[in-house]
Protein backbone atom coordinates (compact mmCIF):
# COMPACT_ATOMS: atom_id res chain seq x y z
CA UNK A 1 0.00 0.00 0.00
CA UNK A 2 0.87 3.28 -0.87
CA UNK A 3 0.48 6.82 1.29
CA UNK A 4 1.11 9.76 -0.70
CA UNK A 5 0.24 13.50 -1.12
CA UNK A 6 -0.49 14.66 -4.39
CA UNK A 7 0.43 18.90 -5.23
CA UNK A 8 -0.47 19.60 -1.68
CA UNK A 9 -1.02 23.07 -0.43
CA UNK A 10 -0.58 22.93 3.41
CA UNK A 11 -0.97 24.98 5.94
CA UNK A 12 -3.63 26.80 8.82
CA UNK A 13 -7.03 28.91 8.00
CA UNK A 14 -4.91 31.70 8.15
CA UNK A 15 -1.86 30.92 6.41
CA UNK A 16 -0.46 28.46 3.92
CA UNK A 17 2.91 26.75 5.16
CA UNK A 18 3.90 25.28 1.82
CA UNK A 19 2.55 24.60 -1.97
CA UNK A 20 3.11 22.29 -4.42
CA UNK A 21 4.60 19.00 -2.78
CA UNK A 22 3.97 15.90 -3.71
CA UNK A 23 5.38 13.06 -1.32
CA UNK A 24 4.77 9.29 -1.53
CA UNK A 25 5.66 6.42 1.41
CA UNK A 26 5.20 2.83 0.45
CA UNK A 27 4.73 -0.52 3.25
CA UNK A 28 8.04 -1.49 4.34
CA UNK A 29 9.77 1.70 3.58
CA UNK A 30 11.28 4.39 5.97
CA UNK A 31 11.31 7.64 4.59
CA UNK A 32 13.09 10.62 6.71
CA UNK A 33 11.75 14.30 6.27
CA UNK A 34 14.36 16.81 7.17
CA UNK A 35 14.79 20.47 7.33
CA UNK A 36 15.14 23.44 9.15
CA UNK A 37 12.55 24.82 11.82
CA UNK A 38 9.76 26.85 10.12
CA UNK A 39 10.07 24.75 7.15
CA UNK A 40 6.69 23.10 7.36
CA UNK A 41 7.97 19.57 8.85
CA UNK A 42 5.28 19.02 11.61
CA UNK A 43 2.53 20.57 9.08
CA UNK A 44 3.19 18.26 6.25
CA UNK A 45 3.18 15.58 8.59
CA UNK A 46 -0.18 16.39 9.91
CA UNK A 47 -1.23 16.42 6.57
CA UNK A 48 -0.14 13.39 5.84
CA UNK A 49 -1.96 11.99 8.69
CA UNK A 50 -4.90 13.30 8.19
CA UNK A 51 -5.45 15.62 11.37
CA UNK A 52 -5.08 18.98 8.94
CA UNK A 53 -7.07 19.06 5.86
CA UNK A 54 -4.72 19.81 2.75
CA UNK A 55 -5.64 23.30 1.52
CA UNK A 56 -5.62 22.24 -1.74
CA UNK A 57 -4.64 18.66 -3.76
CA UNK A 58 -5.02 15.08 -2.09
CA UNK A 59 -4.12 12.89 0.18
CA UNK A 60 -4.75 8.89 -0.96
CA UNK A 61 -4.10 5.83 0.97
CA UNK A 62 -4.18 3.24 -1.41
CA UNK A 63 -6.42 3.76 -3.99
CA UNK A 64 -8.67 5.81 -1.85
CA UNK A 65 -8.64 9.22 -0.51
CA UNK A 66 -7.45 9.88 2.88
CA UNK A 67 -10.73 12.42 3.76
CA UNK A 68 -13.27 9.75 2.33
CA UNK A 69 -12.20 7.51 5.26
CA UNK A 70 -13.89 7.56 9.34
CA UNK A 71 -11.45 8.80 11.71
CA UNK A 72 -11.93 4.85 13.03
CA UNK A 73 -10.79 3.66 9.20
CA UNK A 74 -7.39 5.94 9.35
CA UNK A 75 -6.35 5.27 12.83
CA UNK A 76 -6.63 1.36 11.66
CA UNK A 77 -4.20 1.75 9.04
CA UNK A 78 -1.91 5.08 9.98
CA UNK A 79 -0.46 5.46 13.74
CA UNK A 80 1.11 8.41 14.99
CA UNK A 81 3.63 8.80 17.42
CA UNK A 82 4.25 12.10 18.65
CA UNK A 83 7.00 13.42 20.68
CA UNK A 84 6.42 12.39 24.41
CA UNK A 85 5.09 14.87 26.31
CA UNK A 86 4.11 15.21 30.05
CA UNK A 87 1.15 13.06 30.55
CA UNK A 88 -1.47 14.46 32.96
CA UNK A 89 -3.25 11.64 34.93
CA UNK A 90 -1.03 8.72 35.53
CA UNK A 91 -2.49 6.20 33.14
CA UNK A 92 -0.73 3.03 34.05
CA UNK A 93 1.45 2.26 30.96
CA UNK A 94 -0.81 -0.61 30.10
CA UNK A 95 -3.71 1.54 29.53
CA UNK A 96 -1.72 3.77 27.65
CA UNK A 97 -0.49 1.42 25.05
CA UNK A 98 -4.56 -0.19 25.31
CA UNK A 99 -5.69 3.34 24.12
CA UNK A 100 -4.16 2.13 20.58
CA UNK A 101 -6.87 -0.42 20.48
CA UNK A 102 -9.19 2.71 20.27
CA UNK A 103 -9.88 2.51 16.55
CA UNK A 104 -10.69 -1.55 16.94
CA UNK A 105 -14.36 -0.96 19.17
CA UNK A 106 -17.46 0.73 19.02
CA UNK A 107 -18.25 3.91 20.83
CA UNK A 108 -19.38 2.44 23.95
CA UNK A 109 -16.79 -0.83 23.98
CA UNK A 110 -13.70 -1.00 26.74
CA UNK A 111 -10.59 -2.66 26.21
CA UNK A 112 -11.39 -6.77 25.53
CA UNK A 113 -9.00 -9.32 26.49
CA UNK A 114 -7.61 -9.98 23.06
CA UNK A 115 -6.96 -6.49 22.95
CA UNK A 116 -4.71 -7.34 26.34
CA UNK A 117 -2.91 -9.99 24.73
CA UNK A 118 -2.21 -7.43 22.04
CA UNK A 119 -1.05 -4.98 24.27
CA UNK A 120 0.72 -7.45 26.11
CA UNK A 121 2.92 -8.66 22.94
CA UNK A 122 3.86 -5.25 22.00
CA UNK A 123 5.14 -4.33 25.58
CA UNK A 124 7.63 -7.79 24.92
CA UNK A 125 8.09 -6.48 21.73
CA UNK A 126 9.83 -3.53 22.96
CA UNK A 127 11.12 -4.95 25.98
CA UNK A 128 8.96 -2.83 28.60
CA UNK A 129 6.93 -5.44 29.70
CA UNK A 130 8.28 -4.90 33.51
CA UNK A 131 6.44 -1.63 33.28
CA UNK A 132 3.36 -2.48 32.66
CA UNK A 133 1.74 -1.54 36.17
CA UNK A 134 3.92 1.42 36.36
CA UNK A 135 2.46 5.35 35.71
CA UNK A 136 3.34 6.62 32.42
CA UNK A 137 4.16 9.96 34.27
CA UNK A 138 6.87 8.11 36.46
CA UNK A 139 9.02 6.60 33.78
CA UNK A 140 11.66 7.79 32.05
CA UNK A 141 11.58 10.01 28.59
CA UNK A 142 13.39 6.84 26.51
CA UNK A 143 10.49 4.59 27.80
CA UNK A 144 7.93 7.25 27.30
CA UNK A 145 9.02 6.72 24.07
CA UNK A 146 8.88 3.70 23.77
CA UNK A 147 5.57 3.36 25.11
CA UNK A 148 4.14 5.15 22.61
CA UNK A 149 5.84 3.51 20.06
CA UNK A 150 3.99 0.60 21.39
CA UNK A 151 0.87 1.93 21.09
CA UNK A 152 0.97 2.82 17.58
CA UNK A 153 1.88 -0.41 17.12
CA UNK A 154 -1.36 -1.76 19.41
CA UNK A 155 -3.44 0.25 16.44
CA UNK A 156 -1.71 -2.93 13.60
CA UNK A 157 -1.56 -0.31 11.58
CA UNK A 158 0.02 -0.28 7.79
CA UNK A 159 2.07 2.87 8.53
CA UNK A 160 3.56 4.47 11.58
CA UNK A 161 4.03 8.30 11.53
CA UNK A 162 6.81 9.76 13.91
CA UNK A 163 7.06 13.24 15.13
CA UNK A 164 11.00 13.98 16.21
CA UNK A 165 11.31 10.81 17.91
CA UNK A 166 15.05 11.13 18.50
CA UNK A 167 14.48 14.81 19.98
CA UNK A 168 15.52 15.25 23.99
CA UNK A 169 16.34 11.49 24.07
CA UNK A 170 19.82 10.58 25.23
CA UNK A 171 22.20 8.69 22.88
CA UNK A 172 21.35 5.32 23.82
CA UNK A 173 18.12 5.40 23.95
CA UNK A 174 18.47 7.54 20.36
CA UNK A 175 19.73 4.33 18.94
CA UNK A 176 17.39 1.96 20.60
CA UNK A 177 14.33 4.52 18.73
CA UNK A 178 16.40 4.57 15.24
CA UNK A 179 16.49 0.57 15.29
CA UNK A 180 13.34 0.24 16.36
CA UNK A 181 12.09 2.36 13.17
CA UNK A 182 14.43 -0.34 11.26
CA UNK A 183 12.13 -3.48 12.62
CA UNK A 184 9.00 -1.68 11.46
CA UNK A 185 9.75 -1.50 8.54
CA UNK A 186 11.36 -4.92 8.40
CA UNK A 187 8.16 -6.19 10.11
CA UNK A 188 6.19 -4.46 6.77
CA UNK A 189 5.13 -1.16 8.20
CA UNK A 190 5.83 2.04 6.06
CA UNK A 191 7.69 4.34 8.72
CA UNK A 192 7.75 8.32 8.04
CA UNK A 193 9.72 10.44 10.83
CA UNK A 194 10.58 13.81 11.27
CA UNK A 195 13.99 14.54 12.31
CA UNK A 196 17.04 17.35 12.73
CA UNK A 197 19.90 15.27 12.90
CA UNK A 198 20.50 13.83 9.18
CA UNK A 199 23.09 11.55 10.88
CA UNK A 200 19.40 9.86 11.70
CA UNK A 201 17.65 9.39 8.26
CA UNK A 202 21.29 8.48 7.24
CA UNK A 203 21.01 5.45 10.26
CA UNK A 204 17.41 4.59 9.80
CA UNK A 205 15.54 5.72 7.05
CA UNK A 206 16.02 4.42 3.30
CA UNK A 207 14.59 7.72 1.48
CA UNK A 208 14.76 11.27 2.32
CA UNK A 209 12.50 14.53 1.84
CA UNK A 210 14.05 17.71 2.07
CA UNK A 211 11.66 20.79 2.78
CA UNK A 212 12.90 24.45 3.31
CA UNK A 213 10.41 27.11 3.65
CA UNK A 214 7.33 25.12 2.43
CA UNK A 215 9.02 23.94 -0.54
CA UNK A 216 10.78 20.16 -1.69
CA UNK A 217 14.28 21.21 -2.35
CA UNK A 218 15.70 17.17 -3.18
CA UNK A 219 14.10 13.99 -2.71
CA UNK A 220 15.67 10.74 -3.08
CA UNK A 221 17.52 7.30 -2.11
CA UNK A 222 19.52 8.22 1.05
CA UNK A 223 22.76 7.58 -0.04
CA UNK A 224 22.11 9.51 -2.81
CA UNK A 225 20.22 13.00 -1.95
CA UNK A 226 22.21 13.25 1.90
CA UNK A 227 25.43 15.13 1.10
CA UNK A 228 27.67 18.28 1.60
CA UNK A 229 26.32 20.11 -1.23
CA UNK A 230 22.45 19.59 -0.56
CA UNK A 231 22.77 19.89 3.41
CA UNK A 232 24.74 22.82 2.78
CA UNK A 233 21.78 24.03 0.73
CA UNK A 234 19.16 22.56 2.50
CA UNK A 235 20.34 24.41 6.51
CA UNK A 236 22.01 27.67 4.66
CA UNK A 237 25.05 26.34 6.71
CA UNK A 238 28.65 24.98 6.18
CA UNK A 239 28.88 20.94 7.02
CA UNK A 240 32.04 19.28 7.04
CA UNK A 241 31.52 15.03 6.06
CA UNK A 242 33.17 12.06 7.66
CA UNK A 243 33.88 9.13 5.87
CA UNK A 244 35.78 5.66 7.10
CA UNK A 245 37.13 3.18 5.08
CA UNK A 246 33.75 1.34 4.28
CA UNK A 247 32.36 4.34 2.64
CA UNK A 248 29.83 5.23 5.24
CA UNK A 249 29.25 8.75 5.80
CA UNK A 250 28.43 10.84 8.40
CA UNK A 251 27.71 14.68 8.99
CA UNK A 252 29.14 17.41 11.35
CA UNK A 253 27.55 20.58 11.90
CA UNK A 254 29.61 23.93 11.70
CA UNK B 1 -11.64 -4.15 38.59
CA UNK B 2 -8.46 -4.34 38.62
CA UNK B 3 -8.30 -5.74 42.70
CA UNK B 4 -5.90 -2.48 43.11
CA UNK B 5 -9.04 -0.43 43.06
CA UNK B 6 -10.99 -2.34 45.73
CA UNK B 7 -9.35 -0.14 48.44
CA UNK B 8 -9.96 2.60 47.04
CA UNK B 9 -13.71 2.02 46.40
CA UNK B 10 -14.06 0.56 49.65
CA UNK B 11 -13.16 3.66 51.34
CA UNK B 12 -15.54 5.65 49.33
CA UNK B 13 -17.90 3.56 49.94
CA UNK B 14 -17.48 3.91 53.78
CA UNK B 15 -17.40 7.67 53.37
CA UNK B 16 -20.92 7.69 51.71
CA UNK B 17 -22.29 5.20 54.21
CA UNK B 18 -20.95 7.17 56.97
CA UNK B 19 -22.15 10.42 55.52
CA UNK B 20 -26.16 8.53 55.33
CA UNK B 21 -25.69 7.47 58.67
CA UNK B 22 -24.88 10.66 60.39
CA UNK B 23 -27.32 12.80 57.92
CA UNK B 24 -30.23 10.66 59.29
CA UNK B 25 -29.23 10.33 63.23
CA UNK B 26 -27.89 13.81 63.84
CA UNK B 27 -30.31 17.09 63.83
CA UNK B 28 -32.19 18.74 66.48
CA UNK B 29 -34.25 15.98 67.13
CA UNK B 30 -31.77 13.03 67.52
CA UNK B 31 -32.27 9.08 65.96
CA UNK B 32 -30.16 6.29 67.49
CA UNK B 33 -28.24 3.97 65.34
CA UNK B 34 -30.87 1.43 66.98
CA UNK B 35 -34.04 3.28 65.78
CA UNK B 36 -32.27 4.00 62.37
CA UNK B 37 -31.94 0.36 62.22
CA UNK B 38 -35.57 -0.26 63.35
CA UNK B 39 -37.51 2.41 61.00
CA UNK B 40 -35.06 0.82 57.68
CA UNK B 41 -35.51 -2.79 58.98
CA UNK B 42 -39.65 -2.09 59.37
CA UNK B 43 -39.43 -0.45 55.61
CA UNK B 44 -37.82 -3.31 54.36
CA UNK B 45 -40.29 -6.34 56.13
CA UNK B 46 -43.23 -4.70 55.54
CA UNK B 47 -43.79 -4.72 59.35
CA UNK B 48 -44.95 -2.09 61.33
CA UNK B 49 -41.41 -0.89 63.03
CA UNK B 50 -40.91 -1.04 66.73
CA UNK B 51 -40.18 2.63 67.57
CA UNK B 52 -42.02 6.07 68.11
CA UNK B 53 -43.74 6.93 64.63
CA UNK B 54 -42.29 10.00 65.01
CA UNK B 55 -38.97 8.53 64.57
CA UNK B 56 -40.13 7.37 61.61
CA UNK B 57 -41.47 10.68 60.32
CA UNK B 58 -38.10 12.55 61.40
CA UNK B 59 -36.29 9.64 59.11
CA UNK B 60 -38.39 9.38 55.97
CA UNK B 61 -40.42 12.50 55.71
CA UNK B 62 -37.83 15.19 57.37
CA UNK B 63 -34.29 14.20 56.54
CA UNK B 64 -35.11 10.85 53.77
CA UNK B 65 -35.44 14.09 50.61
CA UNK B 66 -32.99 16.03 52.29
CA UNK B 67 -30.57 13.06 52.51
CA UNK B 68 -31.36 12.28 48.93
CA UNK B 69 -30.66 15.05 47.37
CA UNK B 70 -27.24 16.29 49.15
CA UNK B 71 -25.99 12.71 47.91
CA UNK B 72 -27.53 13.10 44.63
CA UNK B 73 -26.07 16.72 44.25
CA UNK B 74 -22.71 16.02 45.66
CA UNK B 75 -22.16 12.78 43.36
CA UNK B 76 -23.54 15.22 40.69
CA UNK B 77 -21.44 17.41 41.09
CA UNK B 78 -18.45 15.57 41.56
CA UNK B 79 -18.83 13.38 38.42
CA UNK B 80 -19.43 16.97 36.17
CA UNK B 81 -16.22 18.12 37.77
CA UNK B 82 -14.22 14.56 36.82
CA UNK B 83 -15.73 14.83 33.37
CA UNK B 84 -14.16 18.23 32.45
CA UNK B 85 -11.24 17.60 34.17
CA UNK B 86 -10.47 14.39 31.77
CA UNK B 87 -12.06 16.79 28.93
CA UNK B 88 -9.99 19.70 29.59
CA UNK B 89 -6.98 17.52 30.71
CA UNK B 90 -6.59 19.83 33.65
CA UNK B 91 -7.55 18.97 37.66
CA UNK B 92 -7.87 22.04 38.85
CA UNK B 93 -11.31 22.76 36.53
CA UNK B 94 -14.73 22.50 37.95
CA UNK B 95 -17.84 21.71 36.69
CA UNK B 96 -18.93 25.50 36.38
CA UNK B 97 -15.56 26.31 33.73
CA UNK B 98 -18.18 26.42 31.15
CA UNK B 99 -20.64 28.83 32.68
CA UNK B 100 -22.94 26.52 33.98
CA UNK B 101 -23.52 27.62 37.54
CA UNK B 102 -23.32 31.31 36.90
CA UNK B 103 -25.90 30.88 33.84
CA UNK B 104 -27.71 28.95 36.06
CA UNK B 105 -27.45 31.48 38.98
CA UNK B 106 -28.53 34.47 36.48
CA UNK B 107 -31.68 32.40 36.01
CA UNK B 108 -32.41 31.92 38.97
CA UNK B 109 -32.17 34.95 40.45
CA UNK B 110 -34.55 36.23 37.46
CA UNK B 111 -36.87 33.69 38.57
CA UNK B 112 -36.61 35.56 42.09
CA UNK B 113 -36.79 38.84 40.82
CA UNK B 114 -40.46 37.95 38.83
CA UNK B 115 -41.33 36.56 41.82
CA UNK B 116 -42.16 33.26 40.66
CA UNK B 117 -42.64 29.98 42.48
CA UNK B 118 -40.48 27.55 43.44
CA UNK B 119 -40.78 25.29 40.54
CA UNK B 120 -40.42 27.99 37.61
CA UNK B 121 -37.32 29.44 39.61
CA UNK B 122 -35.65 26.24 39.32
CA UNK B 123 -36.44 25.48 35.49
CA UNK B 124 -35.24 29.21 34.75
CA UNK B 125 -32.25 28.23 36.67
CA UNK B 126 -31.85 24.94 34.93
CA UNK B 127 -32.32 26.55 31.46
CA UNK B 128 -29.93 29.37 32.37
CA UNK B 129 -27.26 26.64 33.16
CA UNK B 130 -27.66 24.69 29.33
CA UNK B 131 -28.20 28.18 27.68
CA UNK B 132 -24.82 29.41 29.09
CA UNK B 133 -23.01 26.60 28.00
CA UNK B 134 -24.57 26.21 25.21
CA UNK B 135 -23.30 29.47 24.24
CA UNK B 136 -19.80 29.15 25.13
CA UNK B 137 -19.87 25.97 22.97
CA UNK B 138 -21.14 28.21 19.64
CA UNK B 139 -18.98 31.10 20.58
CA UNK B 140 -15.76 28.70 21.52
CA UNK B 141 -16.36 26.83 18.55
CA UNK B 142 -16.84 29.62 15.70
CA UNK B 143 -13.04 31.17 16.71
CA UNK B 144 -10.46 29.01 14.78
CA UNK B 145 -8.20 28.43 16.65
CA UNK B 146 -5.39 25.74 17.03
CA UNK B 147 -5.84 25.12 20.53
CA UNK B 148 -9.85 24.86 20.74
CA UNK B 149 -9.85 23.55 24.14
CA UNK B 150 -8.40 26.47 25.28
CA UNK B 151 -10.21 28.95 23.54
CA UNK B 152 -13.10 27.24 25.15
CA UNK B 153 -12.31 27.31 28.54
CA UNK B 154 -11.24 31.30 27.94
CA UNK B 155 -14.82 31.78 26.52
CA UNK B 156 -16.30 30.27 29.19
CA UNK B 157 -14.46 32.72 31.71
CA UNK B 158 -15.36 35.50 29.62
CA UNK B 159 -19.15 34.62 29.52
CA UNK B 160 -19.37 33.94 33.10
CA UNK B 161 -18.29 37.21 33.86
CA UNK B 162 -20.50 38.61 31.60
CA UNK B 163 -23.40 36.27 33.55
CA UNK B 164 -21.77 37.61 36.88
CA UNK B 165 -22.36 41.13 35.80
CA UNK B 166 -26.03 40.34 34.89
CA UNK B 167 -26.93 38.41 38.48
CA UNK B 168 -25.20 41.59 39.83
CA UNK B 169 -27.55 44.00 37.85
CA UNK B 170 -30.33 42.05 39.13
CA UNK B 171 -29.54 42.27 42.51
CA UNK B 172 -29.38 45.73 42.45
CA UNK B 173 -32.78 46.16 40.93
CA UNK B 174 -33.69 43.66 43.61
CA UNK B 175 -36.40 44.30 46.73
CA UNK B 176 -34.02 44.73 49.22
CA UNK B 177 -36.02 43.46 51.99
CA UNK B 178 -37.69 40.44 50.26
CA UNK B 179 -36.40 39.36 47.46
CA UNK B 180 -32.43 40.35 47.91
CA UNK B 181 -32.04 37.87 51.22
CA UNK B 182 -33.80 34.77 48.80
CA UNK B 183 -31.32 35.52 46.44
CA UNK B 184 -28.14 35.76 48.47
CA UNK B 185 -29.49 32.57 50.06
CA UNK B 186 -29.63 31.13 46.98
CA UNK B 187 -26.43 31.93 45.44
CA UNK B 188 -24.61 30.60 48.51
CA UNK B 189 -26.19 26.90 48.11
CA UNK B 190 -28.81 25.70 50.72
CA UNK B 191 -30.75 22.11 50.95
CA UNK B 192 -32.82 23.85 53.61
CA UNK B 193 -36.03 23.86 51.39
CA UNK B 194 -35.62 20.30 49.80
CA UNK B 195 -39.01 18.22 50.05
CA UNK B 196 -39.90 14.66 48.49
CA UNK B 197 -41.07 16.27 45.06
CA UNK B 198 -37.85 18.05 44.22
CA UNK B 199 -36.22 14.24 43.86
CA UNK B 200 -37.43 13.50 40.48
CA UNK B 201 -36.65 16.83 38.91
CA UNK B 202 -33.27 16.29 39.98
CA UNK B 203 -32.66 13.03 40.01
CA UNK B 204 -33.43 11.77 36.26
CA UNK B 205 -31.39 14.36 34.72
CA UNK B 206 -28.18 13.33 36.60
CA UNK B 207 -29.12 10.19 36.00
CA UNK B 208 -29.15 10.68 32.67
CA UNK B 209 -26.25 12.20 32.46
CA UNK B 210 -23.97 9.86 34.58
CA UNK B 211 -25.36 7.05 32.50
CA UNK B 212 -24.01 8.53 29.22
CA UNK B 213 -20.40 9.41 30.78
CA UNK B 214 -20.33 6.03 31.94
CA UNK B 215 -21.17 4.31 28.73
CA UNK B 216 -18.32 6.42 26.99
CA UNK B 217 -16.00 5.67 30.07
CA UNK B 218 -12.80 4.08 28.00
CA UNK B 219 -13.80 7.33 25.58
CA UNK B 220 -13.45 9.48 28.29
CA UNK B 221 -9.67 7.88 28.76
CA UNK B 222 -8.87 8.65 25.65
CA UNK B 223 -9.78 12.07 25.15
CA UNK B 224 -7.96 13.06 27.74
CA UNK B 225 -5.19 12.89 25.69
CA UNK B 226 -4.39 16.47 23.34
CA UNK B 227 -6.49 16.34 20.71
CA UNK B 228 -4.31 15.16 17.75
CA UNK B 229 -3.59 12.54 19.47
CA UNK B 230 -7.08 11.17 20.34
CA UNK B 231 -7.63 11.54 16.68
CA UNK B 232 -4.83 9.69 15.40
CA UNK B 233 -5.85 6.86 17.67
CA UNK B 234 -9.45 6.48 15.97
CA UNK B 235 -11.69 9.27 17.81
CA UNK B 236 -14.35 11.94 16.42
CA UNK B 237 -12.82 14.18 19.13
CA UNK B 238 -15.40 16.88 17.87
CA UNK B 239 -19.01 15.07 18.58
CA UNK B 240 -17.74 13.22 21.35
CA UNK B 241 -16.40 16.42 23.49
CA UNK B 242 -20.00 17.95 22.60
CA UNK B 243 -21.67 14.69 24.25
CA UNK B 244 -19.32 14.82 27.18
CA UNK B 245 -20.68 18.79 28.01
CA UNK B 246 -23.94 18.25 27.10
CA UNK B 247 -23.66 14.84 29.56
CA UNK B 248 -21.91 16.89 32.39
CA UNK B 249 -23.56 20.36 32.27
CA UNK B 250 -27.01 18.42 32.25
CA UNK B 251 -26.14 16.81 35.43
CA UNK B 252 -24.43 20.24 36.93
CA UNK B 253 -27.15 22.33 35.60
CA UNK B 254 -30.15 20.14 37.67
CA UNK B 255 -27.81 20.14 40.59
CA UNK B 256 -27.30 23.67 40.91
CA UNK B 257 -31.27 24.22 39.84
CA UNK B 258 -32.19 21.95 42.96
CA UNK B 259 -29.19 23.41 45.56
CA UNK B 260 -28.08 26.52 44.49
CA UNK B 261 -24.12 27.11 43.63
CA UNK B 262 -22.34 25.38 45.25
CA UNK B 263 -18.78 25.51 44.79
CA UNK B 264 -15.41 23.07 45.75
CA UNK B 265 -17.31 19.90 45.29
CA UNK B 266 -16.62 19.19 41.61
CA UNK B 267 -13.13 20.35 42.03
CA UNK B 268 -11.99 18.61 45.22
CA UNK B 269 -13.96 15.25 45.10
CA UNK B 270 -12.36 14.08 41.85
CA UNK B 271 -8.70 14.66 43.16
CA UNK B 272 -9.37 12.79 46.42
CA UNK B 273 -10.97 9.75 44.24
CA UNK B 274 -8.17 10.17 41.58
CA UNK B 275 -6.02 9.12 44.29
CA UNK B 276 -7.90 6.12 46.14
CA UNK B 277 -8.48 4.59 42.29
CA UNK B 278 -6.34 5.67 39.55
CA UNK B 279 -7.35 8.38 36.56
CA UNK B 280 -9.07 5.46 34.62
CA UNK B 281 -12.56 6.74 34.43
CA UNK B 282 -14.68 3.48 34.48
CA UNK B 283 -13.78 3.11 38.43
CA UNK B 284 -13.22 7.19 38.93
CA UNK B 285 -16.97 7.55 38.01
CA UNK B 286 -18.48 5.40 40.41
CA UNK B 287 -15.88 6.61 43.18
CA UNK B 288 -16.48 9.91 42.40
CA UNK B 289 -20.04 9.59 42.71
CA UNK B 290 -19.87 7.59 46.43
CA UNK B 291 -17.51 10.08 47.40
CA UNK B 292 -19.28 13.06 46.37
CA UNK B 293 -22.84 11.57 47.52
CA UNK B 294 -20.39 11.04 51.18
CA UNK B 295 -18.77 14.71 51.35
CA UNK B 296 -22.04 16.94 50.97
CA UNK B 297 -23.95 14.63 53.13
CA UNK B 298 -21.08 15.22 55.71
CA UNK B 299 -21.41 18.96 54.77
CA UNK B 300 -25.15 19.55 54.93
CA UNK B 301 -25.20 17.55 58.28
CA UNK B 302 -22.60 20.42 59.57
CA UNK B 303 -24.65 23.35 57.99
CA UNK B 304 -28.15 22.39 59.69
CA UNK B 305 -26.06 21.37 63.11
CA UNK B 306 -23.16 23.52 64.28
CA UNK B 307 -25.45 26.66 64.65
CA UNK B 308 -28.88 27.82 65.54
CA UNK B 309 -29.12 28.96 62.18
CA UNK B 310 -28.27 27.05 59.16
CA UNK B 311 -25.10 27.63 57.11
CA UNK B 312 -25.10 28.15 53.48
CA UNK B 313 -23.74 24.68 51.58
CA UNK B 314 -21.37 27.45 49.02
CA UNK B 315 -19.68 28.74 52.33
CA UNK B 316 -18.48 25.71 54.29
CA UNK B 317 -17.53 23.82 51.34
CA UNK B 318 -15.23 26.65 50.76
CA UNK B 319 -14.07 26.71 53.98
CA UNK B 320 -12.75 23.07 53.68
CA UNK B 321 -11.68 23.58 49.79
CA UNK B 322 -9.71 26.54 49.67
CA UNK B 323 -7.02 25.13 52.14
CA UNK B 324 -7.40 21.81 49.94
CA UNK B 325 -7.13 23.44 46.74
CA UNK B 326 -3.85 25.50 47.65
CA UNK B 327 -2.05 22.26 48.67
CA UNK B 328 -3.33 20.87 45.21
CA UNK B 329 -1.64 23.68 43.53
CA UNK B 330 1.50 22.84 44.99
CA UNK B 331 1.65 19.36 44.75
CA UNK B 332 0.59 19.38 41.20
CA UNK B 333 2.42 22.21 39.54
CA UNK B 334 5.51 19.95 40.35
CA UNK B 335 4.14 17.39 37.82
CA UNK B 336 3.30 19.99 35.54
CA UNK B 337 5.86 20.57 32.31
Amino acid sequence: MILSGHNLTIGYSDHVVGRGLDVALATGQVLALLGPNGGGKTTLLKTLLGLLAPQSGEVRLGDRALASLTSRERARLIAYVPQFHVATFAFTVEAVVLMGRTAHGNLFSRPSSADRAIAARVLERFGIAHLRERPYTMISGGERQLVLLARALAQEPQFVVLDEPTASLDFGNQGKVLREIRALAASGHGVLFTTHDPNHAMRAADRAYLLRDGARVGEGAIGLILNKAQLERLYGTSIETVNDSTGRTAFLPG
Amino acid sequence: MNRSAIPGMAVASAVLVAGLLLALMVGRYPVSFAELFGVIAGKLTGHAPAVPSAVENVVWQVRGPRVASAALVGAALAIAGTAFQGLFRNPLVSPDILGASSGAALGAVLGIYFSLGVFAIQAFAFVGGLVAVAAVYVIGGAVRARDPILVLVLTGVVIGALLGAGVGMVKYLADPYGQLPAMTFWLLGSLASIGARDIAPLGVPVALGTLLLLALRWRLNVMSLPDEEARALGLPTGPLRVAIVAAATLVTSASVATAGVIGWVGLVVPHIARTLVGPDFGRLIPATALLGGGFLLLIDTLARTVSAVEIPLGILTALVGTPFFIWLLASVSKTWS
